[in-house]
């Protein structure tokens, strides 16, 4: 009975938890609205121009500034963006002539295999990093971690990426160049996730697997330094928060190998906001792709964005920043998420 | 205490200050012995020192000038009159790099000038007020949060137009969120606290409580952040350098060097590595600095 009436309020709890959250989402969305509705406005550039072409006749010019609304008051430029948006019209892109949308379907799994391969690397030299630092705190290994984690803070990732290609493909030829592919792979397996490693082992393909790897190394390991960089440094501070408690002790009282103490009691504490770390770095691996797409001609959301915006083509700049800032908010929520339901201790 | 209080060690190390000062010294003084402990900050304090004095003496420390081209000396390879070398337009390297010292400083120093004191606003009011004026402003801070801020630059800049300034302002849009909420944060743990309480029973005035009791609480916080975000702010500088957003040529903007020596990388190769090997080693230094001040000035981390 009691129990019941306990878990019926933390349902209504709950429930106004959710809401609040909706109500909190909806007015983040706005703003990103307005946000990217100002900076539109706000550009120097011609929007009528850019569709146009500076060529165009007095008329053509008209029609075009009218089909664009521009005529109209800027509240109702405002309304007739977020009734598109909401509908999905992020408009044209000068560039592809294809609708926003499908140009960022298009382009995104690109970038979602390059950011998870990063994330990989990130997680699996960044988590093992932190917590040999953390053991050994004060000693040479924290130190070179310490040193490692602030390198991969400091160095600029296109930068990185150009000396990676120096070395790695033009001297030693280990790797594939710029690009997915080989040009003689080009075609061979037809896209189905986006995911190219993902559709060639799809198809069988186990050639273009190996050749499409061998492209994607680099630049993964370029964003994956950025990331264990992030990882290591947090996967530290938590544990050696986490060796300080007393049950670490118990565990070392009782008998414990010191690899079990660390590796599962310590690390099993904090898995909940270690996996928030990863999920948040992994997010801004999505920003850290602008300029590493950049340098390795990688056909993804970063490198459109960034063509796009050398062309004044500022729906697809805008329609792309909407779409990275949503998934942003997205991640955001879902660690929040995470962390409220799996870890009792951020309940209260 | 057997320390002789008459050295000015003794007084500054004294733990019965005569006056605010003698206390404000002695904590100061603290910290510097506490950073001194630390090597790999005192070589981030160094470094950092170095950009500033590299900066203010460009001119006369570059053997060439920064833009001067010389179609004879064409991409040289690192030599005793070239160190590090020369680019496409017969250029010398190391005085482009030395001058572009100045963009970088003039960018963190504008951008910590411009974002420090308005994160460190808005977060106090949200924090000491409350309500729905904490709920608005924070509602904004997530908003601007919410996008990757290399990306945001990228539009804002787009829509601004190239150009350092423009650079300039479009960082100090995207990076300014974290301080608020920094400060925010900072200001929720002392608004309950009897000594704001008693401010406000003596009848001082809000503003009187945030910039007399409040900000100075922040600011140890406030510096250590500005420190570590230097080093981002470099990065995302450089990276608008690269794409084509930032400086202008023929400025010497680190960021648009890499990407001019980009079309060299193969052959050429000091064109790109150079500028790249000065922003490096500038972040690190902040990085390094800023780590270090973390550990001195916040004792929760001990």
């Amino acid at each position: 009975m009691s129990s019941l009436s306990l878990s019926s309020g933390a349902l209504r709890r709950g429930g106004a938890a959710v809401l609040r959250l909706l109500v909190a989402i909806v007015l983040t969305l706005a703003g990103l609205l307005v946000v990217t509705f100002f900076i539109g406005r706000v550009m120097p550039i011609d929007p009528v121009l850019a569709v146009v072409g500076d060529r165009a006749t007095e008329e053509v010019y008209q029609a075009a500034y009218k089909a664009l609304g521009l005529d109209q008051s800027l509240f109702m430029q405002f309304w007739i963006y977020v009734t598109n948006v909401v509908q999905g019209d992020f408009g044209r892109s000068v560039l592809t002539s294809r609708p926003i949308v499908e140009d960022v379907l298009h382009y995104f799994p690109a970038t979602l295999e390059l950011a998870t391969f990063g994330t990989l690397i990130g997680v699996c030299f960044g988590v093992p990093l932190g917590i040999q630092a953390a053991v050994h705190q004060g000693k040479w290994i924290d130190q070179v971690a310490r040193f490692i984690g602030l390198l991969g803070y400091s160095a600029p990732v296109f930068w990185l990426g150009l000396m990676g290609l120096l070395v790695f493909y033009a001297k030693l030829d280990w790797v594939g160049g710029p690009g997915r592919l080989d040009v003689a792979y080009d075609d061979l397996v037809d896209p189905v996730t986006g995911v190219l490693m993902l559709d060639a082992a799809l198809a069988g393909e186990w050639e273009v697997v190996g050749n499409a790897f061998s492209h994607l190394v680099l630049p993964s390991a370029v964003l994956g330094y950025n990331s264990m960089a992030y990882i290591s440094r947090m996967t530290r501070s938590f544990m050696v928060e986490q060796l300080r408690q007393e049950y670490i002790t118990t565990a070392r009282v009782k008998g414990l190998s010191e690899r079990r103490v660390v590796w599962r009691h310590a690390l099993g504490n904090i898995a909940v906001p270690l996996i928030t770390v990863i999920a948040l770095s992994y997010a801004h691996l999505l920003e850290g792709s602008v300029l590493t797409e950049t340098v390795f001609a990688w056909p993804g959301l970063g490198s459109y964005i960034t063509a796009s915006l050398l062309n004044a083509d500022m729906n697809a700049v805008l329609g792309g920043t909407l779409i990275i800032g949503v998934t942003f908010i997205g991640i955001n929520l879902f660690c929040d998420a995470l962390y409220r339901l799996v870890d009792p201790r951020a309940k209260s | 205490m057997t320390q002789a209080p008459h050295t000015l060690r003794g007084w500054l190390l004294s733990s019965d200050p005569q006056s605010r000062r003698q206390a404000h010294f002695g904590q100061a003084y603290r910290r510097w012995l506490a950073l001194q402990r630390n090597p790999l900050a005192l070589v981030g304090l160094a470094i950092v020192l170095g950009l500033i004095l590299v900066a203010a003496f460009a001119p006369w420390i570059a053997p060439y000038s920064p833009i001067l081209q010389e179609l004879d000396n064409r991409l040289l390879p690192p030599s005793a009159a070239h160190w590090m070398g020369t680019d496409d337009l017969g250029r010398d390297i190391l005085s482009r790099v030395l001058w572009g010292a100045r963009i970088t400083l003039t960018v963190v120093a504008l951008v910590a000038v411009i974002v420090a004191p308005v994160g460190l606003a808005v977060g106090v009011i949200a924090g000491y007020f409350g309500g729905w004026v904490d709920a608005a402003l924070m509602r904004v801070t997530d908003v601007f949060m919410a996008f990757p801020r290399l990306i945001l630059a990228l539009a804002f800049v787009a829509a601004l137009g190239p150009g350092i300034e423009n650079a300039v302002i479009a960082i100090s849009i995207t990076s300014w969120p974290p301080y608020a909420r920094m400060a925010r944060a900072e200001t929720l743990t002392v608004r309950q606290s009897d000594f704001i309480a008693a401010a406000r029973l003596l009848g001082a005035s809000p503003f009187r409580i945030l910039w007399g009791h409040i900000v100075p609480l922040c600011l140890s916080s406030l510096i250590v952040r500005v420190t570590l975000d230097m080093a981002g702010i470099i990065l995302t500088a450089a990276g608008l350098g690269f794409l084509g957003l930032g400086a202008q040529p023929p400025s010497p903007e680190w960021g648009a060097m890499i990407s001019a020596g980009r079309r060299f990388i193969l052959d050429q190769w000091w064109v790109a590595a150079m500028p790249g090997l000065a922003i490096l080693v500038v972040s690190l230094g902040f990085n390094l600095l800023g780590d270090g001040l973390r550990d001195v000035f916040d004792p929760k981390q001990k």
